[in-house]
């Protein structure tokens, strides 16, 4: 068991009860990005629909980071999730 | 639009900051140096960096939240050319963070108000005002007359013009975006490091990220991004330090926490070699035609009626009020249901279709968006109140509190 944790962005907590953190157990000994998103997906479907599309890809508003790097710029859902290094998704606000 | 070629050619890793933006202008006055002699003994900003604010040419995008402690420290700091693109007017529900205004010129054009207080801070300023809104067709042509732009905007449509544009001019743009307690705040620059759109490539969908006028923001988060972003705006006109360019920032003001992320160059990024027609249409936003049916609506003395003969239990539906919780905090009409649209949009919410709905929100907008939605999805029994809460409070509620 894997335990990753999760920053979420203000405008995306609604949709998982208000939380801002959320402490995900990922099966298995290490965690890739994937299967966190799963695990985030299946316990909070509306939050799962708003980071990835249909076909599981994560959206192009959404972006999701390991430690300091986006996964676009590393291996994408593969990425992996060394212990104790925090997953953050961000979205945008445009408020000046 | 073509393959960023540029991006490619730029190292992802660390840009260093490049030479100073801007050359030095003419020799300091003595009361140049003895006002900036506090920057002057610096030594990272000297009488060379002074003399290259002087010649600096801002231009500031919004003097709103974020633009008002941008304008007073660049001007403070002896900027000699500020820019002011806004066209809206000083309102009292500004003065809770848009320090550059006042009380006295509640009514007055923004850039005129902020010109004002410059004047008073600093009279070698010379201020450009530019009354307008930005659009495809203006913005190369401000733009052009700039070393530098600041964005200080409040929604996505503008961002990704300003972006634009300032990719295609490769004009360096410190950009910083607030909610509540959060802020993000970095420089892009096309050919230097990473863009706008290298982060985000696309907006959210329209509705689901609520502006600050409705959701609401911590004032003097303003200063704490807007200062950050002045600071990244001098050094890289006196070529000083480490930028921000390739990193984001991101301040969580009531954890106050700022995390750093790093952002690259997106070889796979279509960049944009001239401005989309419709910035609007790009973050999905539906613009009304002329031509559309109207929508269904209920001006505020009809509903006073459905509402008392509802209470009378001759009538049956659901008052929607699609604004968000802390609005309906200061002013709802009785018997409202609050469900605020982004939730709505975004799905958190499910409406019942069983019972006819009315929607209302502050001023007709958003319940619109909502009622366009719904109909979407198949509602057919949806209206929405004209011109919202304020049109209630004028007509039915005279004694309730507007904002």
């Amino acid at each position: 068991m894997a335990e990753v944790l999760v920053d979420i962005p203000q405008v995306l907590a609604p949709s998982v009860d208000g939380a801002r953190e959320l402490r995900v157990e990922v099966p298995g000994g290490g965690a890739a990005v994937r299967e966190v998103l799963d695990v985030l997906a299946r316990d909070h479907p509306r939050f799962g629909r708003k980071i990835r599309n249909e076909l599981g890809e994560v959206r192009r508003y959404a972006n999701v980071f390991v430690g300091q790097d986006n996964i676009r710029d590393l291996a994408g859902q593969d990425t992996p999730v060394p212990d104790g290094v925090r997953v953050m998704i961000m979205q945008s606000v445009a408020g000046g | 639009m073509e393959t960023p070629q540029d991006a490619h050619a730029t190292s992802a890793a660390a840009p260093a900051a490049p030479d100073p933006l801007v050359e030095p202008g003419a020799e300091l006055t003595e009361d140049e140096l003895r006002r900036y002699s506090r920057h002057i003994i610096i030594p990272e900003i000297g009488v060379t960096g002074q003399r290259r604010l002087k010649n600096a040419k801002v231009l500031v995008m919004g003097a709103g939240g974020l633009g008002s402690p941008a304008l007073l420290y660049l001007a403070a700091a002896g900027v000699g050319t500020l820019g002011i693109v806004d066209d809206d007017e000083v309102d009292d529900s500004n003065l809770q963070r848009q320090i550059i205004h006042t009380t006295s010129r509640i009514g007055v054009p923004k850039t005129e108000s902020a010109a004002a207080a410059i004047a008073d801070l600093n009279p070698a300023t010379d201020v450009v005002v530019h009354n307008v809104r930005l659009d495809s067709g203006n913005a190369l042509e401000i733009f052009a007359g700039y070393d530098l732009i600041l964005d200080g905007t409040d929604n996505f449509a503008t961002r990704y013009l300003v972006n634009d544009a300032a990719a295609i001019l490769g004009k360096p743009y410190v950009w910083g975006s607030i909610l509540r307690f959060d802020g993000q705040v970095s420089v892009f620059w096309r050919g230097h490091g990473p863009t706008y759109r290298d982060l985000y490539p696309e907006a959210p969908p329209a509705g689901t990220v609520p502006s600050c006028a409705e959701g609401g923001v911590f004032g003097v988060l303003c200063a704490q991004i807007g200062s950050v972003m002045v600071a990244e705006a001098i050094k890289l006109i006196t070529g000083s330090g480490r930028s921000l360019l390739g990193r984001v920032l991101i301040l969580d003001s009531l954890e106050m926490t700022w995390r750093e992320i790093r952002v690259r160059p997106d070889p796979e990024l279509v960049q944009p070699t001239e401005l989309l027609e419709d910035y609007g249409a790009f973050c999905g936003i539906t613009a009304v035609s002329a031509d559309e049916e109207p929508l269904p609506a209920v001006d505020a003395r009809q509903l006073a009626e459905l509402l008392e003969r509802r209470a009378a239990g001759e009538e049956d539906f659901l008052l929607v009020d699609v604004r968000e919780p802390g609005e309906a905090e200061i002013v709802s009409i009785e018997g409202a249901r609050l469900a605020p649209r982004g939730l709505v949009l975004g799905g958190e919410i499910d409406l019942p279709r069983d019972t006819p709905l009315i929607l209302h929100c502050k001023s007709g907008g958003r319940s619109g968006e909502v009622l366009r939605h719904l109909a979407g999805e198949g509602y057919d029994d949806v209206r929405h109140l004209d011109g919202g809460i304020l049109a209630w409070v004028r007509e039915v509620e005279p004694g309730k509190p507007v904002y």
